[in-house]
């Protein structure tokens, strides 16, 4: 692929306007070539039987262009030399057209060189497995859920091997080689008219960077037993009571709550506006970084593209600019937005390399990548010993939040009571609601390293047009003080 | 736009089908699905938050185009033993590349298919009644459209996605069968807002671009916001009456496609409507839900080529009719398919209109909320089809049938079955025709065509 793209590059560096980088006389400043090759393997089992066996091949380049301090982009899936030149010329005359109506003038300084490489860490290839092997082994797992009053089970595995290479005229010559691996079961248990599921850990929580080596790990096959029963004993479980509590929440919703009420109001095209027709907006102003108590003292977040394993790591964003940590959150305090380098300069603040595409045929826009709670001091059992009355969720079922990314509501598929600094029930349907920015000052307690759990989601949706991408939260066990909670059935 | 892809042509696709089918033997049967598009983008945002200057501005713009042929091998072990396997390749347009890239996809298809257990609930392809839809349009090329779209609204503060061009969907299978459908359309899916950032959203949609008519849409746009530019009441918890706008009941209708109206989920007890089926609760008699292609803007073929019915009750007159019916559903229990798509999910949704005026509606409503949207739905408990969500766009208190001043957002905790059930006053006699602007992998088509609801209460928690 690598040398394909150098010669298409080669063959439509003629259309550059040499001395031109000013932008000035309309003609092509910069072009870059991202071709992104992808195959996404789908095996789902329900009930010890076949149910989806798929493979998705997509193939294409993006073209950008940058004329007269506008980019504009022809994304094809074909490609051959003549449709790259085309398509060059198609992305430089909507570039100019549109340069009239700019919402801010660009320059090369939005694309950097880059000449990097990744590729993640894999023990066990994807290849490894034949569409025959997968099933068996879905199969098995859902085999292994079934038991009295289980009345559904289901096993299902998403591996996606995805090759990016990166050309531009102005010297970017890199390549990133991902292999991505999303695991999961779940099992239903009824009984009468009641009904519950668990799965595991979330829908689709467990999604990592890596190959075969999740499927084999053998704590994975020491989980499903505790799935299946667990579903069964929210049969006979009371619901969540309706209080103001204190609440414990695992790492598996931890990254839900991660998600939606910092990584989305920090993204930088939010609080510009780009996003108010669809996603929406966020409560967060420009002005209040450095200055907001966005949560307790105890809270510390870092927009982190290097850790091994993790769903989101890589080595440079879509734009060129290179992946490094960096916090967000410091000691509570807001320190710096999810913007890429033209968010950065249409908004004057620093930002980080998170400017990601779906895929060949979107254009980058401000996404999160790995956005992780750092550890605390605190082991789960000492949280749960300072609890009086409380309860601990875990597992994401339900989800909302509202535009300005305020006022949430959030399920979970599995909670336990709390008395007297000991679990006592189990609790079913449980919810919790709150407003951002006064929940995280209610954060008092965040566990040690050893409470970190790793999570993602390949389904994080954003952007007009619509993209969904992969996203990564690692989270230790929080606790927070003054939560309403509450339980299911009708209003 | 520009000259077609070769992909996007009926006679490419008919030659691949050819060449494909003419590589199978006795016992190796195959279905073909094309989705292609050739599309034009443009981000609009209007509101430069530096500055604190207003107009429409282009954020980004671009064309997409793009064809995945997906093959479905279904391998006959033996007489009625089927294996099933899904292959989706992108085609680039040179028929050399895609015909080596779709005969090393058959290859595939072929060595591994046997090797995947026995697919119970697979089924064979027929020779079922073929079908053909050409819709040309007149549509902005590249060069029009930024002026076009852009002139109108250089002063406003708008956010919004235009999305304009071809899409064609077909489907052919080794009985014979051949399904094409192709169309041009237009979304300009945008909001409105006021200097204090309240909002008014509104699509102007079709086969033709028409000046004055997208001109009449800004202003419409406009004329609504200007109720917006006041000071915002804050509501209480409670229960509230309300008037829900087609925009916002279209949002409380999309939850019917999440583990709802589909046979599956009834089935395996995951769907509220599970009630419903069993009796033991029932919608409001006011409240009809149908699935009605007779708007033609999406096709009525599935994945295997069958075709859904005209119009199909789903809930007629508040009780259970019909759930959607994959082939894969009918076989696992024993019914009959209705041309259910494989996942069972709305593809063109359409509510009963009711007798409520628009004139009257504000009369009716007397004193309580004027809903125009609605904003991230999630059930909140599935078995109770209970539901939460937020408010949003323009959304008015309105006392003694007049509007008196926005709203801020509020969220509610409801149930379906009392929004469409026991709160269900009045249904509006006009239906809106909602497009479908979803463009996730590729432009969506379709629509729904959705009539407002008065409710006589409402749950707001937060």
């Amino acid at each position: 692929m690598a040398q394909h793209l150098r010669e298409a590059l080669a063959s439509v560096n003629s259309l550059l306007t040499l001395n031109d980088s000013s932008g000035t006389s309309g003609g092509v400043q910069w072009i870059g070539l991202r071709e992104v090759r992808e195959k996404t393997t789908i095996c789902h089992a329900r009930d010890e039987k076949p149910y989806i066996n798929e493979v998705q091949d997509s193939h294409g380049i993006m073209v950008e262009v940058l004329a007269n301090g506008q980019f504009g982009y022809a994304a094809s899936s074909s490609r051959d030399g003549a449709s790259l030149r085309r398509a060059v010329e198609r992305a430089h005359t909507q570039a100019m057209q549109a340069s009239r109506w700019a919402i801010h003038r660009f320059s090369l300084e939005q694309r950097p060189v880059t000449t990097a490489h990744y590729s993640s860490s894999v023990q066990y290839p994807l290849s490894e497995f034949s569409a025959g092997t997968l099933n068996d082994v879905l199969i098995s797992i859902c085999q292994k859920l079934q038991r009295p009053k289980i009345v559904r089970t289901e096993a299902f595995v998403q591996a996606i091997e995805t090759d990016v290479h990166f050309v531009s005229s102005n010297g970017s010559d890199a390549h990133q080689n991902f292999s991505y691996l999303t695991a999961d079961f779940e099992a239903t248990a009824s009984d009468g008219s009641l009904v519950q599921s668990r799965t595991d850990g979330g829908l689709r929580g467990r999604s990592y960077q890596g190959g075969w080596e999740f499927i084999r790990d053998p704590a994975l096959w020491s989980r499903i037993e505790r799935v299946s029963e667990q579903a069964i004993e929210l049969l006979s479980a009371e619901n969540c009571p309706s209080e103001t509590l204190p609440l414990i929440l695992l790492p598996d919703q931890m990254m839900l709550q991660i998600h939606e009420s910092i990584g989305h109001p920090l993204e930088l095209d939010r609080i510009l506006g780009d996003e108010r027709n669809y996603a929406g907006w966020s409560f967060v102003k420009l002005e209040d970084f450095g200055k907001l108590q966005y949560g307790s003292s105890l809270m510390n977040v870092t927009f982190d593209p290097t850790v091994q394993k993790e769903y989101a790591s890589y080595a440079w964003d879509d734009t060129g600019c290179s992946a490094t940590r960096e916090h967000l959150i410091e000691n509570g305090v807001l320190k710096r937005p999810l913007g890429g380098m033209e968010s950065q300069l249409r908004a004057g603040l620093a930002g980080v390399a998170n400017a990601r595409a779906s895929s060949w045929n979107r254009a980058p826009i401000d996404r999160m990548a790995n956005i992780n709670l750092e550890p605390g001091t605190s082991t789960l059992d000492e949280m749960i010993a300072s609890v009086e009355r409380g309860i601990i969720m875990e597992s994401n079922r339900s989800w909302s939040i509202d535009d300005f990314r305020n006022k949430f509501q959030f399920g979970c598929e599995y909670a336990q009571l709390i008395e007297n600094g000991k679990i006592t029930r189990t609790l079913k349907n449980p919810n919790y609601r709150g407003v951002t920015v006064p929940f995280w000052n209610n954060l008092r307690k965040v566990g040690n390293a050893e409470t970190v759990g790793t999570y993602g989601t390949p389904h994080c949706g954003k952007g007009e047009p619509n993209q969904a991408i992969r996203v990564g939260h690692a989270s230790p066990a929080c606790l927070f003080d003054g939560i309403e909670v509450f339980g299911g059935g009708a209003v | 736009m520009n000259a077609l892809p070769a992909f996007m042509s009926r006679d490419y696709f008919e030659r691949l089908k050819a060449d494909l089918m003419g590589q199978l033997s006795s016992g190796q049967h195959l279905y073909l699905s094309l989705a292609a598009e050739q599309t034009q983008f443009i981000r609009i945002n209007g509101h430069q938050v530096r500055t604190k200057e207003t107009g429409a501005r282009i954020r980004q713009i671009g064309t997409v185009e793009e064809a995945l042929l997906t093959c479905t091998y279904i391998h006959e072990s033996a007489p009625g033993i089927l294996h099933r396997n899904v292959r989706t390749v992108t085609l680039c347009g040179d028929y050399g590349q895609d015909w080596d890239h779709a005969q090393s996809t058959i290859t595939y298809l072929k060595t591994e298919t046997p090797r995947i257990r026995q697919d119970l609930f697979a089924k064979l392809p027929e020779r079922l009644t073929s079908s053909e839809k050409e819709q040309t349009g007149k549509l902005l090329s590249i060069h029009e459209a930024p002026e076009a779209l852009l002139s109108p609204i250089a002063s406003v503060d708008l956010a919004g996605i235009y999305s304009s061009g071809k899409m064609v969907r077909a489907m052919a299978n080794s009985a014979g069968l051949l399904h094409w459908f192709s169309t041009d359309t237009f979304n300009f899916d945008y909001s409105l807002f006021t200097p204090s950032q309240r909002a008014v959203k509104a699509t102007y949609s079709g086969t033709h671009w028409d000046t004055a008519a997208y001109a009449a849409s800004i202003t419409l746009s406009q004329d609504k916001l200007k109720r917006l530019d006041h000071p915002a009441r804050k509501l209480g918890r409670g229960s509230y009456r309300a008037y829900l706008e087609p925009a916002a009941v279209h949002d409380l209708v999309n939850m019917f496609s999440w583990n709802c109206i589909g046979e599956a989920s009834i089935q395996q007890g995951l769907s509220p409507l599970k009630k419903l089926r069993g009796g033991q609760t029932h919608f409001s008699k006011k409240f009809s839900l149908s699935e009605d292609f007779s708007r033609g803007d999406t096709p009525r073929f599935n994945e295997e080529g069958a075709l859904a019915q005209e119009k199909l009750a789903l809930i007629q007159d508040g009780r259970l009719t019909n759930a959607l019916i994959s082939s894969r559903s009918a076989k696992e229990y024993g019914l009959t398919p209705n041309g259910a798509s494989a996942n069972e999910t709305m593809r063109s949704p359409s509510v009963k209109t009711g007798s409520l005026k628009s004139s009257d509606m504000l009369k009716r409503l007397g004193t309580g909320l004027y809903l125009s949207n609605l904003h991230y739905l999630n059930w909140s408990d599935p078995a109770e089809a209970r539901i939460t969500g937020m408010t949003r766009y323009a959304c008015f208190y309105v006392e003694n049938g007049e509007i008196i001043e926005p709203i801020e957002n509020m969220r509610f905790d409801d149930t379906l079955f009392s929004l469409l059930g026991d709160a269900l006053e009045e249904v509006s006699d006009q239906a809106a025709i909602i497009s479908n602007t979803d463009t996730y992998g590729m432009r969506s088509l379709g629509s729904a065509a959705i009539p407002g609801i008065l409710v006589s209460e409402m749950k707001l928690t937060l």
